[in-house]
């Protein structure tokens, strides 16, 4: 079949040094600005930190994460439960996702792979409640960003 | 191919435009299923009997594996004589991709805008 679908990996090069790259993933507030979502408190090994999304649209939801490794300027990984959409149900005792972030030095900047893994283990309606979410909506808001990086800073 | 497209029984719950997915998913996540599938993806016209050749299981057990797979929209099969042919419906393949790709886009809107952050 060659395609996989229990993990998504997604690779971006940056033109910010290593240090800064960790401190905007692992700085709660920062990650909050750019993730789009209100963290309440800091990423701490093996505890959880939970926020309301800002993204537009989105709001009524509340994000939580446990946090896996922290390992300096190498990897940043946490465990979480994608797309819990329905802010009724209690969605603990399902199987979480992985997201994991790797960073690597390279010539004028940072490599940063980010990798999701788990999908398989869900099950199969959320799945795909989780996919009618994102339906369409993100298609229209890679465009927005397209406009927001391309502009001249 | 589009003339002779094989309809399921009207009988059977049609699933909502989207809700194909689950069906998909859960269809993947047996492997002997997937086993079956890839036997389908290099040879691409199987009967029961050559799919069960090879199989620890009975034609039985893969016949009911073939239906999970006919009923998720995976394969479908023809009546060839008396026996069961059965080949890939490779667009029910292609939506599972696409589901999962959707989650990907997600995560490239967001490393964009973590670009746009630590670029700034």
């Amino acid at each position: 079949m060659g395609s996989n679908t229990d993990r998504i990996v997604k690779r971006i090069d940056l033109k910010a040094p290593l240090a800064r790259v960790w401190q905007a993933l692992t700085d709660y507030r920062e990650f909050s600005q750019w993730f789009r979502v209100n963290l309440e408190g800091p990423f701490v090994a093996g505890q959880k930190t939970r926020g309301r999304i800002t993204y537009p649209g989105y709001e009524h939801l509340v994000m939580e994460l446990t946090v896996n490794k922290m390992e300096p300027q190498r990897l940043f990984s946490y465990y979480w439960h994608p797309y819990a959409i329905d802010p009724k149900v209690d969605y603990s005792k399902e199987p979480p996702t992985l997201v994991e972030f790797t960073l690597e030095p390279i010539p004028g900047g940072t490599r940063l792979i980010v990798s999701e893994s788990g999908f398989d283990a869900l099950p199969p309606d959320r799945r795909d409640e989780a996919f009618r979410m994102n339906g369409g909506g993100w298609e229209h808001q890679m465009k927005n960003i397209e406009t927001h990086v391309s502009r001249p800073a | 191919m589009s003339a002779g497209r094989h309809r399921r029984p009207a009988a059977r719950r049609v699933p909502p435009a989207h809700a194909g997915s689950a069906n998909i998913f859960a269809a993947l996540a047996d492997d002997t299923r997937l086993s079956l599938l890839t036997a389908l993806s290099q040879r691409p016209r199987l009967s029961i009997a050559s799919l069960t050749t090879g199989s620890r299981l009975t034609r039985q057990a893969i016949t009911k594996h073939l239906r999970v797979l006919r009923d998720a929209g995976l394969v479908r099969h023809v009546r060839k004589g008396r026996e069961q042919i059965f080949e890939l419906q490779p667009s029910a393949i292609d939506e599972a991709r696409r589901a999962l790709d959707s989650i990907a886009l997600q995560w490239e809107g967001a490393l964009l805008r973590l670009k746009a952050f630590v670029e700034q």
